[in-house]
């Protein structure tokens, strides 16, 4: 998996860019180029407002114009911190001139992305104004200079244009930061997550697939600029440092999140990932921790809300009763619990792989048993494949959740209701994972994943506590489930199928636990926006959405197999970079390493 | 644990007439073997004799096709976990440590059967749950500050160098609190000082009142050490004595080295067992991890 170690003796190492410029030159063209493409996001980039967004208005940036100028700023406070400029030394703690090649080339992506969209909606590129060749040339030039700065890291003197390349988007460490007093720290952490909160918002909020797509694009790229700038690093620094402050400005942030949104589709996009994301959650438990890959996990939440919608008091409902809510949610969590526990109860004995296949098959024997429970190939109690309609809004403390609140002023609409008490529950999730993770239960799933064998010659009853993450990760689900099915107003069988174009089910649920990173908390959640909020909003692509699903995963297993939050544990598995794992300051000699592998 | 080791000596392990079959080979036959409070024992034999099988066979790793293992005069039940639960801890011949695990949490795992907290207790945190678990730590502590690694509690175990490795699989062991310890080759790999510091410590084992049984190929590790030694050869014990005794017995002599040319005829009444003298060394033993037959 690693990169063969160099020998630092052997060959040069030069730091000299790609292309070759004076330093300063480079700076300059770049800081243009920014300017450029700032100055040209207040002209009018196209003559008619088809395109959406209205790209019409000089003086005033709309829509894919806002995002470039963003780019453009950053790009150019990067490059700014690059000629030492007092008051923006912060911004570079780890690489300089990293974040401002990745910055340009966001901005370029999005600018280039704009002009060709426009040109291929509108029919040829005599549709653009003047100030869409400002911006695009202005970002090309950023482009070049950016790429005539010299590298943070030294390359091989004779490595190739791609090496050089991905050398370029490379950038040291930072080190440790000064100590500033608290509260300062508890304040940069609460504006991180404002950031992040406004970030999100914009992002579910894009009203048009392009621009989404550009947000895609610069959001993509700036986040790595910020990440090579080291900021990222500093960042999680602080809320290591200031654990329950970040919790709790996580979770702040979370609740702003539906004052944020008039829209109601786009506050039920927001509930959705919320679900989603839980029960990604849940399936980290059992795959993350204790190893065991389920591939029928959308089952438990299949049967988490099936139940409540069964005793939700809905008219189609074959048992017709009507519960209170907390009543229904423990009948859901019941049902799940007592399904996991019957199929795990056979199936744990296997490992690995037959596990996996055995999951699998539950999963869709759920599926098919919730169709055939229709009255005619079965005894009806799910309506085939009809499903349970009609499922009442909940009221709970008189908050009726199907009606419209304001508080404070702000609307909270009906899926706003149901993200509030969806994050009520998401937070109990993260809740039992972070707690039975640090504790001798987590710790002897672990040992489990690790080696079998091992852990239970340590005196760990394997099957007992495999059994027992498979029955907590079942009722985690049937919780999310019997919340799902009040947002939802129906529950069908088709909603939870292995693989399909709508999330959650069990292969995407797989998916955002190992995209976010296995045995983290934040992962899932962040996995789960990510697969959760491309297909809602590129639906034109929904043809090709498993395709591309496939080859997206296929790139992160090669290039980022730990995925994209690291546990410190994975970070090292996959990337051994010769340092031994300490905890701060500590460093040891070069080479102190490597010899471990002669015990595995 | 607590056991009188001045005292009269009282039986720790008590095996009679294990034997493991798999399918129509017998791995191990009708082996017998007593360790008593106090005592190292170790066992020896070729590569291939059924040391390791029979090793697993104590565990509960292997369910022995027939014969009773007693620990303390209760018999054990064939489940590794309740193995280790009533008492007796073991090393792996090829290191299995939690890799990704860090080296204190390696060790805490060895104490899950010594605490009670369950998932109730870890999610409400329930009163007894931080001390229970700092109780654990201390331990836990103790036991690496015993084995020279408490300066890398916080490293992976799988950037541990080859040796230390080693000594953390004996203080995970250690940490279940066993009245016996079965080591499988604890020096395999490692090179003549650290091979020293391994002897000292498991005398510093021993001296805690914990019964040893060692299974080694380096014969002077085992002359240094062991107060008895066995001799497994094909699955049967052929020798059992004291070091000096079992080092000059003709028939282990046999087993390792293979029978002097002219004996070959008189063989059959002198050396009931081994049926063909095998010539592997004990330089080939030493290689050590490769060999797979922990399952």
């Amino acid at each position: 998996m690693t990169t063969k170690p160099t020998k630092p003796s052997k060959i040069a190492r030069t730091t000299t860019a790609i292309i070759p410029l004076p330093a300063t030159a480079a700076r300059a063209v770049t800081i243009a180029g920014a300017a450029l493409t700032l100055a040209g996001t207040f002209l009018a980039w196209t003559w008619t407002s088809d395109f959406p967004g209205d790209l019409t208005v000089t003086g005033y940036p709309g829509g894919l114009q806002v995002l470039t100028l963003v780019g453009a700023v950053l790009t150019l406070l990067f490059a700014l911190s690059g000629y030492n400029v007092r008051g923006l030394g912060w911004l570079t703690p780890g690489g300089t001139n990293s974040p401002v090649r990745l910055s340009a080339l966001g901005v370029f992506g999005t600018t280039g992305y704009t002009i060709g969209a426009i040109s291929y909606e509108l029919g040829g590129l005599v549709n653009l104004e003047p100030g869409a060749w400002l911006s695009g040339g202005g970002a090309l030039l950023a482009v070049i200079g950016a790429l005539g700065l010299p590298a943070d890291q030294p390359h091989d003197e004779d490595a190739g244009l791609w090496g050089k390349l991905r050398n370029a988007l490379t950038a040291p460490e930072p080190g440790r930061a000064k100590d500033l007093s608290s509260w300062a720290e508890i304040l940069i952490i609460t504006a991180a997550f404002g950031i992040g909160l406004w970030v999100f918002s914009y992002g579910i909020a894009t009203e048009y697939s392009e621009l989404f797509i550009g947000f895609v694009v610069l959001a993509a790229f700036a986040f790595s600029a910020v990440l090579r700038a080291g900021l990222i690093k500093r960042l999680s620094a602080l809320t290591a440092k200031h654990r329950n402050v970040t919790l709790s400005a996580a979770f702040a942030a979370a609740i702003c999140f539906p004052f944020t949104q008039s829209n109601d589709q786009f506050a039920l996009i927001g509930a959705n990932i919320l679900i989603f994301a839980t029960v990604a959650l849940g399936l980290n438990v059992v795959v993350g921790l204790a190893g065991l890959l389920d591939l029928g996990y959308v089952a438990f939440l299949g049967v988490g809300a099936y139940a409540a919608a069964l005793v939700s008091g809905s008219p189609q409902s074959t048992i017709g009763v009507h519960f209170p809510f907390w009543a229904a949610v423990l009948t859901g969590v019941a049902a799940s619990l007592v399904f996991g526990v019957l199929i795990g109860a056979p199936t744990l004995r296997l490992r690995g792989d037959y596990l996996a296949i055995v999951t699998l098959g539950f999963g869709e024997i759920f599926r098919i048993t919730m169709n055939s429970l229709n009255g005619t190939s079965g005894p009806d109690v799910t309506n085939g494949s009809n499903g349970i309609p009609n499922i009442p809004d909940l009221e709970l403390f008189g908050f009726n959740f199907g009606v419209p609140h304001d508080v404070l002023g702000f609307q909270l609409t009906r899926p706003g209701n149901y993200y509030l008490l969806m994050l009520l529950f998401t937070a109990i999730v993260v809740m039992v994972f972070r707690r039975s993770a640090e504790s001798r239960i987590g710790r002897a799933w672990v040992a489990i994943r690790e080696d079998e064998t091992a852990a239970t010659a340590m005196g760990i009853n394997g099957f007992r506590l495999k059994l027992l993450a498979f029955a907590l990760g079942a009722a985690l689900a049937g919780l999310a489930g019997s919340v799902q099915a009040h947002v939802s107003y129906s529950v069908t069988p088709e909603q939870y199928q292995f693989a399909g174009s709508v999330p959650p089910n069990s292969a995407f649920l797989l998916a955002a636990v190992i995209l976010g990173g296995m045995g983290t908390i934040s992962g899932p959640l962040i996995g789960a926006a990510l697969l959760y909020l491309i297909p809602a909003k590129l639906q034109f692509m929904a043809d090709y959405q498993l395709l591309l699903f496939g080859i997206a995963l296929m790139l992160l297993m090669r290039f980022r197999p730990e995925g994209l939050v690291a546990d410190r544990r994975k970070q090292l598995e996959f990337h051994e970079t010769g340092q031994t794992d300490v905890p701060d300051a500590a460093t040891l000699p070069e080479g102190a390493t490597g010899v471990a592998k002669a015990g595995a | 644990m607590t056991t009188t080791t001045n005292a009269t000596t009282t039986k720790v392990l008590d095996v009679s007439g294990v034997t493991m079959k798999f399918g129509g080979l017998t791995a191990v036959r009708e082996v017998d073997l007593t360790v008593n409070s106090g005592e190292i024992v170790g066992l020896i034999g070729p590569n291939g004799a059924g040391k390791t099988t029979f090793f697993n066979c104590l565990t509960g790793l292997y369910v022995p096709t027939s014969g009773t293992v007693k620990y303390k005069d209760t018999v054990l039940p064939p489940k590794p976990h309740l193995v280790t639960k009533a008492g007796i801890a073991r090393t792996f011949q090829n290191i299995r440590l939690f890799a990704n695990m860090t080296v204190l949490e390696n060790v805490l795992v060895g104490r899950h059967t010594r605490t009670k907290e369950g998932l109730w207790s870890a999610l409400l945190r329930l009163p007894g749950f931080k001390r229970a678990e700092e109780e654990s730590r201390a331990k836990a502590m103790e036991l690496l500050e015993f084995t020279g690694l408490a300066h890398k509690a916080d490293h992976l175990a799988r950037n541990l160098p080859y040796g230390e490795q080693r000594k953390l699989e004996i203080a995970r062991a250690l940490a279940s609190e066993p009245g016996l310890l079965l080591l499988d080759e604890p020096t395999a790999g490692m090179n003549p000082a650290e091979t020293r510091a391994t002897e000292e410590l498991v005398f510093a084992i021993r001296d805690m009142g914990i019964a040893i049984v060692v299974i080694e190929h380096d014969i002077r590790f085992i002359m240094n050490l062991c107060d008895r030694v066995a001799v497994l050869v094909q699955g049967e014990k052929i020798v059992e004595g004291p070091a000096e005794v079992v080092q000059r017995d003709e028939r282990v002599i046999a087993a390792y080295l293979g029978e002097p040319y002219e004996d070959t005829t008189a063989a059959g009444s002198a050396a009931p067992s081994p049926e063909a003298p095998r010539a592997d060394g004990e330089d080939q033993d030493g290689a050590g991890p490769g060999k797979e037959n922990d399952r």
